[in-house]
């Protein structure tokens, strides 16, 4: 097996013990290694994007006790650069952009996660069904699923979004069914080498049903790819709700991160160099982007051993003698 | 086809009360090989007729790729017979159930499978794998406290029970076969077939496991097929051993006298290459170049003038040897093994498609 | 002594109390613990014992092969006189291969698929020898000739041939350059146990032309006994007995060894029940090897018994 083989990353997590580690002198019961969220929380990358990500969800849920009312509402002059009564300076138009970027927090990451876990939900059960239902379902499956993973996505998402009427519900709808192909992949290729292990085949001689099988011999082994794909798609989610809404395609009168950066265009933000208007939103989507991206290396270094960044050194230029 | 008994001709080999609880005739299994542009027909199993009687422990043998574990896999439903009947407990399985196993041919039927490691599923512990045994099969509810039953399932395979609340991958290789067995033996199954339980495991407990098969057969009366390459082990815990290639059977009998006295070349070559402390020093490649020859193009048969069967070079004739007690069978010798089939076995030159039997070699399998 | 000069042939190997050490995150384990042992020119030494005893772990450290969280702390191993664990990158980069070579476990699976198995050979030439690609095919061709395969296989890719054929291909390959050690890891450990019997005899033959000493790597004892002049059995990190392997087959002294050798039910004689290793059993605190009889060493204490472990805990 290589590096790479899923089946090996997953069950190596629960085993966390690489064949060639010695036995000797072990005793008979081994320490039982730790579950996802525990181990995670030692990695440092991961606990790195966790502490960032729970700022974001603690500073969208406290908005309206930090700002207060509309964000919206036209409170000061227009085009204003960050002062002490607006930390971020006001928007063109006059709006305080510190209220627009912490309400805006609310949208985007609401959009992100409810997509994130639809589409999700939406890959696995085709990745399961697929693994476990025979080859002609597999077949009509796989079909459906690169036809959408064919399609082009931000054409597709116009497309869809300009004909839908412009709403919330419509962003995550489209979102969803843009995002869900290319998890599904990943999962069904996991569930399929799960399928083919032994304890598979012997729960099947047990006399389990398959979607017993399924739900609860299967899928427990793909925790960590499903967790994968799932931090994946909401990156996704929120970078191409953004990229919607910039484009128009959004609701305008949601106050979101990509509307945010709508009306900047729009206003003139961009072209007159008013930075203050901008930038905020940007950073704020391309942080939690990245927190969410540590906290998946985190995930991928826990489920796979060999990729622990613990001193690895060249191979066998001798500094491995210590007498 | 109806179930009747399958053979009215006697066997040589046939045992004298005629209940065999499986019962294999004409087993034959194809498999697809293969990408888009050069598919081809691997024939994995060839008309296999095979007795399993009630109580026994009967060892398949062969070598890597013979198609030991595809007869397996084919009993256990876990693969579908390309035509043949397995007749199990009386009933013909392929006939009456041709598309999934029912729920009780699983309570008749279980298995224990090669690997220690990945047979049983890591995120359960061990009472669980028993638990659902016992109750997808013996009827206990819901409800009923089943634990005294575990307990003696862990005592049964002498495990302690305190292991019974750890998860498998704290046990050791030997530990989890135990495991296995006991989930198998919780279903109070007619016959477990036994896919190489030792191979795996350190050499020092094979023993341990190979006693407890042997009392499990002793004590509860479970027949078993025993599936190895490993003779010796065969020897020690079968009762009669049935001697595989490429697809076929070649030879059959108690054990004993199947290795003591092996009338089939392949046999013979076989047990030549068994390792012997007390035989060092004897491999011998002209016998051996003989030996593989014979099994391929064998010119005559020492059984030439059986009454009870005829020589044919086309019909793989089953000549009786020695003791009738000992129901000792093997081919006969003029029966030429298709070409491509004696070539794809012995031959030196070998393809990955020749590992078809292993799932992951094939890709998905429905 | 003085005045007369030591003709007795210098040894291969000698190992003098190895010790490695894994060195984890959570805890530290001893694989290799105090070893030693010597191999003499044209010697073929086994080395037994069953998953996890330690004996890969050694045979890496002979190479320098290991690496994190692998540590090798204490002890020395003398190839030829000269101090293995003291060598430079460059001296090692020319010990290996050219003077010891391994043949790692399941080796004929890690052949390059995509390289014929002809370039991968002639790779050794044109990399340790300097060799021009013309010469460097005609040493291939003559290697595999030595293994007994045609020529024309020089083609042919790793898939195309046997498992037994590859693993000939692989014993060529470490072969190539004329080591004086060839260390060899459970080299027939996924084959057949026809092909198995042809690559032992293949490797005994290899021995006869070349001369090179062998440390044969095995958990099955009764494969050493055609081919191995002295042996040694590993459990736990620890040599727990070690002499001729004739000697040791005939009598045994450890309960570990008798364990192993009776792991192998007999092909011949009435069926009898054979008491294995109970699963419990650990041996703990394994002494220091003593001379029960000569040439032959176990470890058991002063009291000719050994502290075994018994029960669950």
């Amino acid at each position: 097996m290589s590096a790479t083989d899923p089946s090996e990353v997953v069950i190596l997590a629960a085993a966390d013990m690489p064949e060639k580690e010695p036995r000797a002198a072990s005793p008979r019961r081994r320490a039982r290694p730790e579950g996802l969220v525990r181990s995670l929380l030692r990695n440092r990358k991961a606990f790195a994007g966790l502490i960032i990500l729970a700022g974001f969800i603690l500073l969208a849920l406290l908005a309206p006790v930090i700002a207060p009312g509309d964000p919206s509402i036209i409170t000061g002059q227009g085009a204003q650069a960050p002062s002490a009564e607006h930390l971020f300076g006001t928007t063109p138009k006059g709006q305080d952009v510190l209220a627009l970027t912490l309400w805006g927090s609310r949208s985007s990451l609401l959009v992100g996660f409810v997509v994130g876990l639809a589409a999700t939900a939406v890959a696995l059960l085709a990745g399961l069904t697929s693994a476990f239902f025979g080859r002609a379902i597999d077949n009509g499956l796989s079909l459906i699923t690169n036809v959408f993973l064919l399609l082009p996505g931000l054409p597709l998402l116009v497309i869809l979004a300009a004909f839908l009427p412009p709403g919330l519900g419509t962003v995550m709808l489209v979102l969803t069914i843009t995002g869900w192909a290319g998890g599904a992949r990943v999962l069904r290729s996991q569930a399929l080498s799960i399928r083919g292990t032994d304890f598979v085949a012997a729960a099947i001689v047990t006399g389990e049903k398959s979607l017993r099988i399924m739900f609860r011999e299967i899928l427990p082994n793909m925790a960590s790819i499903v967790m994968i794909t799932l931090l994946g798609v909401v990156i996704f989610a929120i970078g191409a709700q953004a990229g919607l809404e910039f484009l128009g395609l959004g609701d305008p009168s949601v106050v979101s991160w990509g509307t945010n950066l709508y009306w900047a265009s729009n206003d003139g933000a961009l072209m007159s160099g008013f930075w203050w208007a901008f930038v905020p939103s940007g950073a704020a989507i391309a942080f939690v982007a990245f927190a969410l991206a540590l906290i998946n290396y985190g995930v991928d270094e826990v489920s796979n051993p060999r990729l622990r960044s613990a001193r690895r050194r060249p191979f066998g230029t001798g500094t491995e003698v210590a007498r | 086809m109806t179930a009747q008994p399958p053979t009215s001709r006697p066997q040589p080999g046939a045992s004298p009360q005629g209940d065999p609880v499986i019962s294999l005739r004409g087993l034959t299994k194809d498999f697809q090989v293969g990408g888009l542009f050069s598919r081809r027909t691997v024939r994995a199993l060839n008309q296999i007729d095979l007795d399993v009687e009630r109580g026994e422990i009967m060892a398949l043998v062969g070598e890597s790729g013979s198609g030991k574990s595809t007869i397996a896999r084919c009993v256990i439903r876990l693969e579908q017979p390309t035509s043949g009947q397995i007749v199990v407990d009386g009933v013909d399985v392929v006939r009456e159930e041709p598309r999934r196993a029912s729920h009780e041919y699983r309570g008749k039927v279980q298995m224990v499978f090669q690997d220690p490691f990945g047979s049983l599923n890591p995120i359960h512990q061990v009472r669980h794998f028993l638990e659902r045994a016992i109750r997808l099969h013996t009827g206990v509810g819901r409800r009923e406290n089943i634990e005294s039953t575990l307990e003696e399932l862990m005592a049964t395979v002498d495990l302690p029970a305190d292991l019974l609340d750890t998860h498998a991958y704290e046990l050791s290789g030997g530990q989890r076969q135990r495991v296995a067995i006991a989930r198998a033996l919780a279903m109070e199954p007619q016959v477990i077939l036994a896919d190489e339980p030792t191979s795996m495991l350190d050499v020092s407990v094979r023993i341990g496991i190979l006693n407890l098969m042997r009392r499990l057969r002793g004590a509860k009366g479970i027949s078993m097929l025993y599936i190895t390459h490993d003779l010796a082990s065969a020897r020690y815990v079968a009762d009669r051993t049935t001697v595989m290639f490429a697809g076929e059977l070649v030879e059959s009998g108690r054990s004993t006298s199947v290795m003591d006295h092996p009338a089939h070349p392949y046999t013979q070559l076989l047990l030549s290459a068994v390792p012997d402390p007390d035989r060092a020093g004897s491999y011998d490649p002209v016998e051996r170049a003989r030996l593989r020859n014979a099994v391929l193009h064998s010119a005559s048969c020492p059984f030439d003038g059986d009454p009870n069967a005829g020589c044919s070079a086309t019909e793989p004739v089953r000549h009786a040897v020695g003791d009738p007690a000992d129901r000792h069978w093997v081919r006969c010798h003029m029966y030429r093994p298709s070409a491509e089939v004696a070539a794809r076995a012995l031959a030196a030159d070998k393809s990955e498609d020749d590992d078809i039997a292993q799932p992951a070699a094939r890709g998905k399998k429905a | 002594m003085t005045g007369i000069t030591d003709a007795a042939p210098r040894n291969v190997l000698v190992v003098s109390d190895l010790s490695v050490e894994y060195r984890g995150e959570k805890r530290t384990t001893r694989a290799v613990d105090r070893v030693s042992f010597t191999i003499g020119p044209g010697e073929a030494f086994g080395l037994a014992g069953e998953s996890g005893c330690g004996k890969s772990t050694a045979a890496n450290a002979i190479m320098r092969l290991l690496r994190d969280p692998a540590v090798i702390t204490g002890g020395s191993i003398l190839f030829d006189g000269r101090d293995v664990l003291a060598m430079s990158p460059d001296e090692l980069r020319s010990f290996r291969w050219r003077e010891v070579a391994m043949v790692f476990q399941s080796a004929m699976n890690s052949l390059n698929p995509v390289m014929t198995i002809g370039d991968q050979i002639m790779d050794i030439f044109t990399t340790h020898e300097g060799m021009t690609k013309k010469q460097a095919r005609v040493r291939a061709a003559e290697l595999l000739d030595l293994v007994q395969i045609d020529a024309g296989r020089l083609k042919a890719y790793p898939h195309q041939l046997s498992g037994g054929m590859r693993q000939r291909v692989v014993i060529a390959m470490a072969v190539a350059l004329h080591p004086t050690l060839l260390i060899m890891d459970e080299p027939t450990t996924a084959l057949d146990v026809v092909v198995q019997q042809e690559i032992m005899a293949q490797i005994g033959d290899l021995q006869q032309e070349l001369g090179f000493s062998i440390l044969f790597i095995t958990h099955d004892m009764s494969l050493m006994i055609e081919l191995c002049d002295r042996m040694a059995v590993m459990y736990s990190g620890r040599f727990v007995e070690t002499a001729e392997a004739k000697g040791l087959f005939a009598n045994p002294r450890h309960p570990y060894t008798r364990a192993l050798i009776n792991a192998f039910p007999p092909m011949h004689g009435p069926v009898a029940e054979l008491t294995g290793l109970g699963e419990g059993v650990r041996f703990t605190n394994i002494p220091d090897l003593v001379e029960v009889s000569p040439g032959h060493l176990a470890a058991l204490d002063s009291a000719g018994t050994h502290d075994i472990l018994g029960g669950r805990s």
